[in-house]
């Protein structure tokens, strides 16, 4: 069982696989030049977080849009790579660009385990699984030595990219998390529009069709839950390079929750939706901060809104409208 | 008294009343998602806060009415049903024809509303409920001591877990349960109201959670997360038994609770994840779950 998503046009075939369409490419160019200025506009650490969860929610859309398969566990690789980051760059003395990557492969591990055991379910046992093992990962956080219980790994240092450039400055910084997190969903898009990525759809629309054209399904599902937890996690490991921190908020269930609402709400299964959606819940969290409980409420309605009546998400909707994949 | 590996019978015994008491909640609580999800096809993700709810609707009937804990055993869970027939009727019921995962989000954002709301209300420090003085003290039992109320949740669950599997495979109100899971158009051609059948079923699954909870609100403080963290292990202990039987749910419920305070006395470490390791267990061996019917 999988999301159907029968009237949004991002599931529309496109023929060509050599390159991107004019106006995805148009839109690509124009977000790149809009986050070249944007951190002379807002505070660079503002902008450094809504990157990292566009590219977190990008990677869990990979999953949910394309392969429709609904983690509900993506915290396990989004938090446990910020804590392999962390761990690396603060005790090992890795610089910056090792560090992450070190934090993407861990998830890239946990994420083979985890999901070579959750494809042997499907629909909504899968989500229970996701969940439970992430539960898991949640309590080693919380008792393991090297992951500092309740305080995280705090003060985790930024180091010199390539052992050269200081990013103690926000702006170089932000321009290293900027070509991360780009490059990331630009790898991503590159993986949906492949033929790895026709074949994804017609295993999500069409399960025992795919089998009977013999594609071996689990295989497929599990490299693209791999690839989701990687790029995931490479999105934890570079937020605890912007933070300096490693914490539990990163591994908690919520944050399995909060992925999937910036997905939904966005747009699941479109190439920006995540994106857009990402922006606005971290967003609405900066601005809400100060009502404490109220923000989880507030998180609450917008998913039993979307669900009800915005299933699309706004990005479907206005893809619906143009009558263009976005 | 004998000797088990270095370990005292009293501590033995004593986590295993502990695991006992914490699996007669996984029991009601899986066997409550299990029926609703029988009939409903949905996860009901708000079974947790539900379940705080219940401890929540207890502890308010007493401070602001003066209401007691044997009225509110009854009371609670029906008022927690009302609200979840509320929440079928006005929400669920546009989600049937649609993937059952849209109604596991719905589900999930319910749980967060609900809960933000008692932890705007209430903090998060959790409040005190005094256990019934019909039920206060002990039996000493030589070999251990043995809180009445604990003895209490134990017997109480397990009448509540029977008294349902009862209705629901020994009378007509569950043979017509049964066979609407089974082929719900052929049985509203028999002239039977299923969606009345549906909404019912869904209050009389979250009056369990509130129940559960009421049970609960004297052991844990009431406190707004005391369902967030249960109900995914329940999730864990619903995979592990499989859905497919009302019977099924209830044995492992207990069962998990059990091997999870035997842990906590052999290795006290590995006691948060034990359930969650014997379910990748149980998913490389039996991926349907031990009591599972259905395919996959």
């Amino acid at each position: 069982m999988s999301i159907q998503q029968t009237d949004t046009p991002a599931s529309s075939p496109i023929a060509n696989d050599a390159g991107m369409s004019p106006l995805h490419k148009a839109i690509f160019l124009g977000l790149l030049a809009f986050l070249v200025v944007l951190p002379f506009m807002v505070y660079p650490v503002f902008a450094m977080k809504i990157m990292c969860f566009a590219l977190f929610a990008a990677a869990f859309n990979l999953l949910l849009g394309f392969g429709g398969l609904l983690s509900f566990g993506h915290a396990a690789y989004f938090g446990g790579a910020s804590y392999v980051a962390a761990h690396a760059a603060k005790v090992w003395g890795l610089t910056p660009e090792l560090a992450v990557l070190s934090g993407a492969a861990a998830a890239a591990f946990l994420g083979l385990i985890i999901g070579s055991l959750s494809i042997r379910r499907q629909g909504i046992y899968f989500a229970m699984v996701t969940l439970a093992f992430a539960q898991m990962v949640y309590f080693v956080a919380l008792q393991a030595e090297f992951t500092g219980g309740e305080d995280g790994i705090q003060s985790v240092p930024r180091g010199k990219l390539f052992g050269l450039i200081s990013l103690e400055d926000n702006i170089s910084l932000y321009f290293f998390v900027l070509a991360l997190t780009f490059g990331g969903i630009l790898f991503l898009y590159r993986v949906v529009h492949s033929p790895f990525g026709q074949v994804l759809k017609a295993i999500r629309e069409n399960e025992p069709r795919a089998i009977s054209l013999g594609y071996d399904v689990n295989r497929y599902k599990l490299i693209v839950f791999v690839l989701s937890a990687t790029f995931a996690g490479l999105a934890g490991a570079t937020k605890s390079q912007v933070f300096q921190l490693a914490s539990l908020t990163d591994v908690h269930w919520a944050m399995s929750g909060e992925v999937v609402l910036m997905t939904l709400l966005g747009g699941m299964g479109t190439v920006f939706g995540p994106i857009l959606g990402a922006a606005m819940i971290v967003t609405m969290q900066n601005y809400l901060a100060t009502f404490g409980a109220w923000v989880t409420v507030i998180q609450g309605v917008i998913f039993v809104i979307g669900v009800l009546l915005f299933r699309e998400g706004i990005i479907g909707v206005i893809s619906r409208w143009l009558k263009r994949p976005l | 008294m004998f000797e088990l590996l270095g370990i005292s019978p009293q501590v033995l015994l004593g986590q295993l009343l502990l695991g006992l008491i914490n699996g007669a909640f996984y029991a009601i609580l899986s066997l409550g998602l299990a029926v609703i999800f029988g009939l409903l096809n949905i996860i009901n993700f708000a079974h947790g806060a539900l379940y705080m709810a219940g401890a929540f609707v207890a502890w308010i009937l007493l401070h602001y009415l003066g209401i007691g804990y044997w009225p509110a055993l009854i009371l609670a869970p029906l008022i927690v049903g009302a609200f979840g027939i509320v929440l079928e009727r006005t929400m669920m019921s546009r989600l049937y024809k649609l993937d059952h995962l849209y109604g596991l989000l719905l589900t999930f954002g319910l749980a967060l509303i609900i809960q933000g709301l008692f932890r705007n209300y209430y903090g998060i420090s959790g409040l005190p409920y005094q256990i019934p003085s019909q039920l206060s003290g002990g039996q000493n039992l030589g070999f251990m001591f043995l809180p009445n109320y604990r003895a209490w949740v134990v017997v109480a669950s397990i009448v509540v877990c029977f008294g349902t599997w009862f209705m629901i495979e020994k009378t007509r109100l569950g043979a017509y349960l049964r066979a609407a899971t089974e082929n719900p158009a052929l049985v509203s051609a028999f002239g039977i109201n299923v969606p009345l059948l549906i909404t019912l079923t869904y209050g009389f699954g979250v009056a369990l959670a509130g129940f559960a909870g009421v049970l609960a609100a004297p052991i844990y403080s009431v406190n707004p997360n005391m369902g967030a963290d249960l109900i995914i292990v329940v999730f864990a202990v619903v995979v592990i038994g499989g859905m497919g039987s009302i019977l099924g749910a209830i044995i492992t419920g207990y069962m998990l609770g059990i091997v999870e305070g035997l842990t906590r006395v052999f290795y006290p470490e590995g006691s948060a994840v034990v359930i969650f390791v014997i379910m990748a267990i149980v998913l490389l061996i039996k991926p349907e779950g031990l009591f599972g019917k259905e395919a996959r």
